[in-house]
Formats: structure tokens, C-alpha cells, sequence
């Protein structure tokens, strides 16, 4: 069914020093457990076809990934119209084990951020140290943006991955915008 | 009179002429001049009003300690006050206006406190317009307002944008002068990360200027030598017009950076705020000239000796055809050189001291003619709005005048400070140094890091280093340290050898002459900003006010937008000497960030407009937009209020709202309630900590309505659980209370219960939840299909997972109303299109949104406390006659030891009960009941206050609740509430559930 809408309707924008774009609905399944045990790696690698990121990584591949998130939750993502199926097969896998897998694909909006001046831009917005030497393809971190909670991370082209909550997409689209903005570059990177 | 020269101009490009007006009137400069130079070129040597006694005031310095050539720029959209005319770099269509005069500045009334001054002695204010009481209010502070100030306030929006920027680095640099570049490649070389502040638009600082050799060569030429092979370091990043504002622990250092200033017509922002973390802080931030302090030493033309060789060399200005040096150190004799060099006359320098030999300076001046009188001083400056001589004196005399000198330029020096406030701001320590006469930093009392080693290292003159030696040895040094520090092998460069005139030593001169009487002492200023004389010092100190802070306070020597870069050293050594210790046992006020001013914008960064602050929406947010919504913040959220139809009051959509829910069919956007997932194998156990009540023995299937208290016994929250299975439950929150209920579990379960097997997630925006509630709802649901939804299928505080009309769901037969009532859960992306098709199915049914006011009537009718309302963080259950929902059974929950404590079990707390106007009037909310008498304070006693108050149109009559003293022992009782409108309302206790008090409606 098509009723499923992401929170801005793919809105994009590219006036700046950056391409601000709202990706489509993704699978997103939070994974809490110890990150350690059998059944929560199982879980999760079995989910995304992907192996466990080290702490502050993120191993994606197309629409799947597992994203760390803390030293006792991962971001499991897979393709959105999987989600309900995925949840299911690790329910299977995890049995009794101690562990939360819970679908959160709804309550976030994702952006990428591409061009040029994309890692201006999230140095702007996020404390986070993104000189290219510190930040690569393939890390995630899990920070705020300006004054929302948000995290990223960033694709082998050079793309970062934003999540955010779906009810501060706009602010979220609406603060890339004013960080890209003409005539911003900063040139530290 | 003050004028261009007709070559030279280091910084000047001659072929870019600039228009720019002051006070209206267009004058010409060139590209590079700062606003300062320009002025002086034009021969603007008045260019503002004291703060106090509205003195005249001409330019003193040439760059960022400028006390005086504070102006407004800019116009609507673009204005700002209090801006340095020597930081501001010349831009073509600048405008600016002078400061606190009227009604010119040329011709200012407020001068007229200048004769007035012996009767505006330090803390005049204080002593003034301290009595009568009444008078301070209404007529001193509204006139004093008037008088004072500097700029005026910008009225208009800021047109301009501002961001901030966090950057990393391994080493930061902080001034671009030789000793910040010297050091920034002596780190780099080691292959760290290097970034390097110049809060000026140049590199090099004043080593151009004051000049010297670097390894035989000039050191300007050095100074692009380095420059050129820093910027070709990878790892180097250059930023000019950028100040290193404020060094804070963990390395942490604001920069400043003005993009846009100099270049209006440039697009993007107009500063940033670099928001720095670097593993090492070198403070390359050079030195500040100290005036001298002689009487008159505030008449425009009086200027530091080194600001007037940098407008000469700089920017090809002369400030005066004829300049007086005086000065009590060599450093001095360069501005007489530098002037003798432009072919300006210097009559005679003026030097306080009396030295045994001539060190090379002074042979060199000699040579060159210039008449020098050794232990001679200045008694006074003649002149008014501008110099026309000076009468000489001996230093060590009273002021006796020997001779008067006529010239238009008085070029002073008191010695050289350190500039060591960035090094003070994260808790670095100072030495007094009684060579220079100055405070330097404590290079063993350096500011600390978490792992107890310093973190900020000083260089160069900054470090009070002054031959060029010593100062590029010390950069060297430090540079090589810092990259050590940031976890690099220093490379293998060698220091570079600097050479440098030998000067003689200074000699410390804190007023001049020495034995200056009173009437000398009450014109000599220390602070020119904020008209603070020497006299006004050392009457603070017979006044008692012996500690500097307070000294700075009651005279507010060092106050306002310099922070005493010109006067603090002087001011308290005036101080010390008044109160006859040594300077470093009166220490020095502190030295707090900002460097200089930085702008509110920057400050704010990014966030204005659209982004001032996160609105969070919820999935239906733009229909509510389209179809009316009169919105209401909810924390971040926006939630419609009611949904007033066109030519409709809000008040009366309230009502048509109210009213259909209980006679048709309502639908409320629920989704910004907290949802809270809760799974393990101590769900159970953990929920019954949390909640007062008893959580563990609801049976998958049902709801239960709980409620939180803080360990302090108050309640902080209250929402319906669901449990979903035999180690899952779903806790709803209210609206505000989502994340902070998320923390609060998130706390304890990683604090105190890290070995219970539980895990949380918060999952409200998941979903988009839909209250359908009214008579018709069950009808609605029936539309759809999909679910039974029957009474018999699902009971009341029972959830159902199922679909309706297609949507995969889940719904809580749940009431805040007391009317049937479903609340339905499905995905937030397709919340909007479930909406949707509850509206068409509900349009022969009666149905309307409803917003949150009808909810707060709909549930005040039924008596259910609101979270924020009945409650305010004083409140407990019991207050709220909440007593069934203490579980008695359990052994301990948050909040359950404190019920015990002697004021909480107090009977005379007072209790929710309803209140009904005698005659149908609506309450005023928050409103108190007065009792007889009064309390210890004299005010009226009090017995009770209404916590929420509603015209029920479904009653027909005002509606409230209210805690009251023993309210629930008093029913029928008439108590009298006066408002803040002059009436009194007289009301009834009752009980607080007004409607269907047997709860027929809701369970059907």
C-alpha cells in the first residue's frame, strides 16, 4: 500500500554549498542486548547480512546496515518494507535471550548530505571532529545537530546519513538548508 | 591637525579609494585603512563623548584596547553600536555616527558634568540617588538611563546570518604576529594539525612596524617568508580576522571570526563562531601599551606612542605635524624616529627616567636631532577638544612648570603589559615582574587539563618577552612543546635568530609627576571610557574599598567594552600605592572572556528564524495547519488548541468542540503522548518501583492508569500502561514528559538496578495515535472494519492488536473524557492517511477534531488531574485524593518513603476538591482563597488556590478545581477567591467530578 509517506515527502533542496535531500522511508530496527552474546550478534548480523561494527561504525550495504549506537544498542537497518519480516526472524533468533529488537523505521526522518562543502555543513551543526582523517566512510556517531538529537554517518561517495526524530524533520531539512547556504564555505577541511 | 602623507602606507592600497561618511558627512580613505586611520587622515581627531562627564575623546590607540573611537555603524538591518573604529577595517559605502553626545559632538550639554566633576567623585551614583527610596525608580534610574550609555540599541531585525563551527586540532595558535607564526611552524614541522588565529586582517603583528632582523634579514620580509611556507603545510589552516575570544577547560576555545564585515556586499554569513577543541593553546597575543597618567591626559591628540608610528607606517597617516614623546622606556624613541622619518617635527621627547648611559635607541634619536629631556615629565597637556602643547615638568617634582612646548600630538608610553588574558581564563596564574613593570603568566601555574598537565602554553611578548630574541626563541620553544604535548616528535628545524636594538631598562611610572597635588591628579585619567581618574582611585581606597574587585566596581575603572586593556594595570597601582602595599598583593581583577566584544549573533549562531528553536510536528501537523488549527506549544510540539471555523472564535470552537464530543464524534491528535517500551524479564519488578501503583499484575491485554513520583515523594508524571506480554509493557507519558520519563527509567536501570534484566526504548514517534472518542465512536471504528471493537470483544482498559480500514493497529479502549473512547496507534507514516479515513467515516457521524482545550474541559469535567495543572512539583498523590492508587501491597517504590515524612503526611495539606461559582461564573485560574487574618509577614492568609478552571458548555456554568485547605472535610462550603480584576468570586466546594459521576459513559 502506498499510504506510508516519510515525513517531508522526499523534499530537496541544492541552492548551497551542499545537496539536502530527504531519503525515503528506511527500515530501522533498534537492537538492544549485550552486544556481546550469541544470540544479539546473530540477531542482528543475520538481519542485515552484514557483520558487527566496531564501536563508533557503521557497516551498511545498499539499504541494509547494523550502526552502533551504544556499548548495549545497534541500529539495525534493511529495506523498509522488510521491516515487519526482519523483526520477526530475529524475535526467532533471540528466543529467551535478554534483548529489545523494536521497529523504529516510523519515528525517524533520514537526509543525506552531499557536495562539496557536505562535512562544512555537519561541522556546523554537530560537535563532532569530521577532518577527513578523523571522520571516514563507513563511521557513525550518535551526537545532536544544533538543538535536536540526530546521528550520522557517512557512505564511501563522501554522503552523510542523517537520522533524526520524524517530528523535527522540518527543523532538520529547514537547518541543513541554513548551513549550506551560498557563500558559507568555511574551507577548514 | 592629523592628515595624510603622501607616500608610504604599508597596509594602504592607494589605488582602491573608499567613500565612507561619519556623522553624515562623506569623507574618502583607501582600501586597508581601518576607520581610525581613515578619520585621523581626514583630520576627525574628536570622535566621541566620554561616558561620564561627556568629555571629548580622540583616538588613543590603533587596535583592539581603543577605549575612545567607539561608533554606531551600519543603518536599518545592519546597525550596530559600540564599534572600534581601529578594528574596523574601511569598506567602501561605510557609514557611522559618534556616541553619547547631544545634541552634537562638537557641542555636547552633557559636558556641563565635566565642570561638575568634583562634585561626581567614584561611587557618586551610589551616594547620589540612594535616597529617598521612592525617587530611584521613577525619576533617577530613567534619567541616569537616559544620560548613560554608549551606543544606542539596534531597533531594527538583523538582516545578516551568523553560524557556528566546530573544529579540531592538535595545536592551536592564538596571534598572528611573529611569535604565532614562529611557533605555528616550529609545531607543524612535527606533522600535527595547526590552526592559527589573527584576529587582525595582517600576520606579522607589530614586528613589521617596531622592525628588527631575523637571521639577517628585515623581519617583514620574514614575516612573508613564513607565512608563504606555512600556507603551503597541509597541515596548517591560516585564519585572519578571526580572535581567539576565550579559552575554557578540555581545550576547549571560542574564535570570533568576522567574514563579512569588511565585505558587506559578500554573500553568507557575517561571523562564525569557531567552537575549538585543541589537544595544545599557544597564546601568541602580543602586548598592550600602557598610557602614562598626567593631567589632561584625555584630550584628543594624547595617543600611545605606538599607535601613533602604526598610523604613520601602517597607514600613512600623521596624527599631528608636531608630536611630544613622553614616555619612562626606549620602546618609545621608535615613534620619534618613525615620525622623524616621515618628515614630521618631534620638539622633544619627554623621558622619565635618568639613565647612567644612552643605550642605542636613544644615541640613535640623538643623532637624528631630536631634543630629549631626561627625567622631565608632562604636568600638563594644554588644549581643549584637541592638543595645542604640553607645559613640562620634572618627574620627580610636584608639576612646577619649566617650560611650554606647543605641538598637536602627545605621544605617550607607560611600559608594555603582557596580553595575558587568555591565558587567565581557564585559571592560568601571574608573576609580577619588576623589570617590565608588568604581570606575566606563571609559566609553572599553567591552566590544566584532566590529566593535571597544562594545556596552554604563552610565547613571545605575550609571555613578556620583548627583544626579538628572546621573543622568537621563546616561540620556537613553545611551538616545539606544544606539538610534544599534542602526542608529536617535534621535527628537527632549527630556532630563528632574532636581533634587536638593547634597550635600557624601563622605569615604572604610575603618575606623573610624582608628587602630582590633587588638581593635577583629579585631570589625570586612568580609565577614558569610563572617566576614572586617579583621584577617584585613591578616594576608593580611603573609602575602605581595598580589594581590587570591589575598588573596580565602585569606581568602574575597567568596566564597559575594553575591560580596562589601557587602565586595569595603572588603576591598581594607583591602588596599591594608596593603600601602600606592593602591585602584586593587590593582584588584578579578573580577566574573563570575551577578549573583546564579540556579536550576540555569532553567540547565537544559526539559530534565528526558522530555526530559532525545534518545532517538532506531529504527522497530521499540516492538515491541523490547513483546516485552521489554532496551535499551542506543548514543549517542542505545537498542538492545535481547537480548530476555529471561519468567522469563529477560538472560545466558541472550544465550546462547539466540547460539546460534540460528548454528543457525536471527536478525533484528537493523541501522538505527542510518550510511548515507552519496557521489555525483560524485571519489567515487572522495575515498573513497580516506578509507578505508585501495582504494574506487575496486569494481565497481558489490559491497561492500567499509573502514577510516578520522584524520589521526593512529588509527582513528576502519570499515563496508561499496557502491558504487551508476559516481560513487555508499553508505558504512555504525557506529551512533555516523554523524554524526561525515558531518562528518569534509563537512570535508574544504569545507576541503581544495572544487574535487572530490563531494556527501554522510546518509541512515541512510531506512531501516530488517534483519540476517536464520543457516542458515535464505536460506530466509526465499525466503518472502517477490519476489528471487533464491541464491548464484549474489547472491554474498557483493555488494547487489541488488529487493522482498521486496512491500517495495521493497535487500540487502547482507553478514556480521558469519560465518553466511549478508543485511542488508536498506527504508523506515524501513515498517521495522515489514517486521519483521513476516520474523517470520511465519521462525516455522517457527526465528527470534528477537537484540540487540546476541549480535551482539558472534557477531562476537568470528569475530575482527572493534568499533569502541570493539579500538579507543579509540590504535589502529592495524596493531595489528589489519589489514595487508591498507593499500592499498599508493595515493599517499596520511588516516592513511597517520603510519603512518610512528617510534612507529607501533614492533614493540613491542602486537597483537590471542585469548585463551583456561586453563580456560574468561571473562575479565575491560579486564583487563591483567602482565610481570616494575616500571616507572620502581614500578608493575608491563605486556604487554598484553584489549579484549573473552565467554562463547561456541556454544564452550562464555570467548572474548577482547586486544592483547599481540608477541602474534601468542607463540602459545601462557600469559599471567597478574589482576582486580579477587582471582583471576587464566590465559590462551592464540591466534588471535582462533575460529570457522570458513575461512569456509565465511558463503559459501553
Amino acid at each position: 500500500m502506498s499510504k506510508a509517506v516519510s515525513a517531508l515527502n522526499g523534499a530537496t533542496w541544492s541552492d548551497g554549498i551542499a545537496t539536502v535531500t530527504e531519503a525515503p522511508l528506511q527500515g530501522m530496527i533498534t537492537l538492544r542486548g549485550d552486544l556481546t552474546s550469541r544470540a544479539v550478534i546473530k540477531a542482528a548480523t543475520g538481519a542485515a547480512g552484514l557483520k558487527m561494527p566496531a564501536q563508533g561504525m557503521a557497516g551498511c550495504e545498499g539499504e541494509r546496515g547494523i550502526c552502533w549506537m551504544s556499548p548495549d544498542e545497534v541500529l539495525v537497518l534493511c529495506a523498509y518494507g522488510d521491516v515487519t519480516g526482519t523483526l520477526e526472524k530475529m524475535h526467532k533468533v533471540l528466543g529467551d535471550a535478554h534483548a529489545l529488537a523494536v521497529d523504529v523505521s516510523d519515528a525517524r526522518a533520514m537526509f543525506r548530505v552531499a557536495g562539496k562543502g557536505a562535512r562544512d555543513v555537519m561541522a556546523k551543526l554537530a560537535p563532532v571532529d569530521v577532518r577527513p582523517a578523523a571522520f571516514e566512510a563507513g563511521m557513525f556517531r550518535r551526537t545532536r545537530m544544533a538543538q535536536v538529537p540526530a546521528a550520522f554517518w557517512m557512505r564511501e561517495d563522501g554522503t552523510f546519513h542523517v537520522i533524526c526524530f520524524r517530528s523535527n524533520a522540518q527543523y532538520m531539512f529547514d537547518l541543513l538548508k541554513v548551513a549550506a547556504q551560498t557563500g558559507s564555505g568555511v574551507g577548514y577541511f | 591637525m592629523s592628515t595624510r602623507l603622501t607616500t608610504g602606507g604599508r597596509l594602504l592600497n592607494r589605488d582602491a579609494p573608499t567613500r565612507f561618511t561619519f556623522n553624515g558627512t562623506p569623507l574618502k580613505g583607501f582600501e586597508g585603512d581601518t576607520l581610525a586611520s581613515a578619520l585621523l587622515a581626514n583630520d576627525h581627531v574628536l570622535v566621541g563623548r566620554s561616558f561620564k562627564y561627556h568629555r571629548p575623546r580622540g583616538i588613543v590607540a590603533s587596535g583592539v584596547e581603543e577605549p575612545n573611537a567607539l561608533v554606531n555603524l551600519g543603518g536599518e538591518g545592519t546597525f550596530e553600536p559600540n564599534q572600534r573604529a581601529t578594528t574596523t577595517e574601511l569598506f567602501d559605502g561605510l557609514t557611522s555616527t559618534s556616541q553619547n553626545h547631544w545634541p552634537s559632538l562638537e557641542f555636547d550639554v552633557g559636558a556641563i558634568n565635566s565642570k561638575l566633576a568634583r562634585f561626581m567623585p567614584a561611587g557618586f551614583y551610589y551616594k547620589m540617588f540612594i535616597h529617598p527610596r521612592p525617587l530611584w525608580k521613577h525619576v533617577y534610574e530613567p534619567f541616569i538611563r537616559h544620560a548613560a550609555g554608549l551606543g544606542q540599541a539596534p531597533k531594527g531585525r538583523d538582516a545578516d546570518t551568523y553560524e557556528h563551527f566546530h573544529a579540531f586540532c592538535d595545536v592551536l595558535v592564538v596571534g598572528g604576529g611573529i611569535a604565532g607564526l614562529t611557533a605555528a611552524r616550529a609545531a607543524a614541522v612535527s606533522g600535527a594539525d595547526v590552526l592559527v588565529l589573527e584576529q587582525t586582517a595582517h600576520w606579522g603583528g607589530r614586528a613589521p612596524v617596531d622592525g628588527g632582523t631575523v637571521n639577517g634579514a628585515p623581519v617583514d620580509k620574514v614575516v612573508d617568508e613564513l607565512l608563504s611556507e606555512l600556507s603551503d603545510m597541509e597541515n596548517v589552516t591560516l585564519r585572519t580576522r578571526t580572535m581567539g575570544a576565550g579559552v575554557y577547560d578540555h581545550g576547549y576555545v571560542l574564535g570570533y571570526e568576522r567574514l563579512r564585515d569588511h565585505a558587506p556586499a559578500a554573500q553568507g554569513p557575517r561571523h562564525r563562531l569557531w567552537r575549538i577543541r585543541a589537544k595544545h593553546v599557544i597564546t601568541a597575543t602580543g602586548a598592550l601599551e600602557r598610557p602614562l597618567s598626567f593631567a589632561g591626559n584625555d584630550i584628543p591628540g594624547v595617543m600611545l606612542a605606538s599607535a601613533v608610528r602604526d598610523y604613520v607606517i601602517n597607514f600613512s597617516v600623521s596624527p599631528g605635524d608636531r608630536t611630544v614623546v613622553v614616555t619612562n622606556n626606549d620602546d618609545a624613541y621608535r615613534t620619534a624616529l618613525a615620525m622623524k622619518q616621515a618628515g614630521l617635527s618631534v620638539p622633544v621627547i619627554l623621558d622619565a627616567r635618568v639613565p647612567p648611559a644612552d643605550s642605542p635607541l636613544m644615541a640613535e634619536v640623538k643623532e637624528a636631532g631630536i631634543r630629549v629631556l631626561m627625567g622631565h615629565g608632562v604636568a600638563r597637556v594644554l588644549g581643549g577638544k584637541r592638543v595645542t602643547g604640553v607645559a613640562v615638568c620634572a618627574q620627580a617634582g610636584e608639576g612646577a612648570v619649566l617650560e611650554e612646548i606647543a605641538c598637536d600630538t602627545v605621544a605617550m608610553s607607560g611600559g608594555w603589559s603582557p596580553v595575558v588574558h587568555l591565558w587567565s581564563h581557564c585559571g592560568g596564574k601571574l608573576l609580577w615582574d619588576n623589570d617590565f613593570a608588568m604581570f606575566r603568566p606563571d609559566v609553572d601555574k599553567a591552566p590544566t587539563g584532566a590529566d593535571g598537565r597544562a594545556f596552554v602554553s604563552p610565547a613571545g611578548s605575550a609571555n613578556g618577552h620583548f627583544g626579538l630574541a628572546e621573543i622568537l626563541g621563546d616561540a620556537h620553544a613553545k611551538g616545539r612543546a606544544a606539538a610534544r604535548a599534542a602526542g608529536f616528535e617535534p621535527g628537527k628545524v632549527k630556532a630563528p635568530d632574532g636581533e634587536s636594538p638593547t634597550e635600557a631598562p624601563m622605569a615604572p611610572v604610575w603618575l606623573m609627576p610624582q608628587g602630582a597635588g590633587i588638581a593635577l591628579r583629579s585631570k589625570a585619567w586612568l580609565d577614558y571610557q569610563n572617566d576614572v581618574k586617579v583621584s577617584d582611585v585613591q578616594l576608593a581606597a580611603q573609602e575602605g574599598f581595598e580589594s581590587v574587585e570591589h575598588a573596580k566596581r565602585y569606581t568602574t575603572l575597567g568596566m564597559a567594552t575594553d575591560q580596562g586593556k589601557l587602565s586595569n594595570i595603572n588603576g591598581l597601582a594607583i591602588l596599591s600605592d594608596a593603600l601602600d602595599q606592593p602591585i602584586p598583593q593587590t593582584g588584578t581583577t579578573t580577566f574573563r572572556p570575551p577578549y573583546t566584544p564579540i556579536s550576540m549573533g555569532a553567540i547565537g549562531g544559526e539559530a534565528r528564524g526558522e530555526v530559532f528553536q525545534p518545532i517538532r510536528r506531529t504527522p497530521m501537523h499540516d492538515w491541523h495547519a490547513e483546516n485552521g488549527a489554532d496551535f499551542e506549544p506543548v514543549g517542542q510540539w505545537r498542538r492545535p488548541y481547537a480548530y476555529p471555523r471561519s468567522g469563529e472564535s477560538v472560545h466558541d470552537a472550544v465550546m462547539r468542540e466540547t460539546r460534540n464530543v460528548r454528543e457525536n464524534l471527536g478525533l484528537l491528535d493523541a501522538s505527542t503522548l510518550g510511548k515507552i517500551v519496557v521489555k525483560g524479564a524485571d519489567a515487572g519488578r522495575f515498573l513497580d518501583m516506578l509507578y505508585t501503583n501495582m504494574m506487575s499484575t496486569l494481565k497481558p491485554g489490559k491497561c492500567r492508569y499509573g502514577l510516578m513520583c520522584g524520589e521526593n515523594g512529588f509527582l513528576i508524571d502519570d499515563g496508561v500502561v499496557a502491558r504487551i506480554d508476559d516481560d513487555t509493557f508499553l508505558c504512555h507519558t504525557t506529551t512533555g514528559g516523554a523524554e524526561r520519563i525515558h531518562g528518569h527509567m534509563e537512570e535508574w536501570l544504569q545507576t541503581e538496578w544495572w544487574d535487572w534484566k530490563v531494556h527501554v526504548a522510546n518509541v512515541t514517534e512510531q506512531y501516530a495515535q488517534v483519540a476517536v472518542v464520543g457516542p458515535n465512536a464505536r460506530k466509526a471504528l465499525e466503518a472502517l472494519g477490519g476489528l471487533d471493537v464491541s464491548r464484549e470483544a474489547l472491554g474498557f482498559m483493555e488494547w487489541v492488536d488488529g487493522t482498521l480500514g486496512g491500517f495495521a493497529c493497535r487500540v487502547y479502549r482507553i478514556s480521558f473524557s469519560g465518553e466511549l473512547s478508543y485511542e488508536i496507534a498506527v504508523r506515524a507514516s501513515e498517521g495522515q492517511a489514517f486521519w483521513d479515513a476516520l474523517m470520511v467515516v465519521g462525516d455522517t457521524l457527526g465528527v470534528m477534531p477537537y484540540g487540546t482545550e476541549a480535551l482539558h474541559i472534557l477531562r476537568a469535567e470528569k475530575g482527572f488531574i493534568m499533569i502541570g495543572d493539579e500538579t507543579d512539583g509540590t504535589v502529592i498523590p495524596q493531595d489528589l485524593g489519589l489514595h487508591w492508587a498507593l499500592s499498599k501491597k508493595k515493599d517499596d517504590y520511588l516516592g513511597k518513603r517520603a510519603h512518610l515524612r512528617s510534612h507529607m503526611a501533614d492533614p493540613t495539606r491542602w486537597k483537590l476538591v471542585g469548585l463551583e461559582t456561586t453563580d456560574g461564573a468561571t473562575l479565575p485560574d491560579g486564583a487563591y482563597a483567602v482565610a481570616d487574618g494575616v500571616n507572620e509577614n502581614g500578608q493575608r492568609n491563605m486556604q487554598g488556590r484553584v489549579t484549573s478552571s473552565y467554562h463547561s458548555p456541556n454544564l452550562n456554568k464555570g467548572i474548577a478545581m482547586g486544592l483547599v485547605l481540608n477541602g474534601p472535610d468542607r463540602m459545601g462550603e462557600e469559599i471567597a477567591f478574589p482576582g486580579t480584576d477587582g471582583k471576587t468570586y464566590a465559590a462551592r466546594i464540591v466534588s471535582a467530578v462533575f460529570y457522570d459521576p458513575e461512569g456509565k459513559k465511558q463503559d459501553v
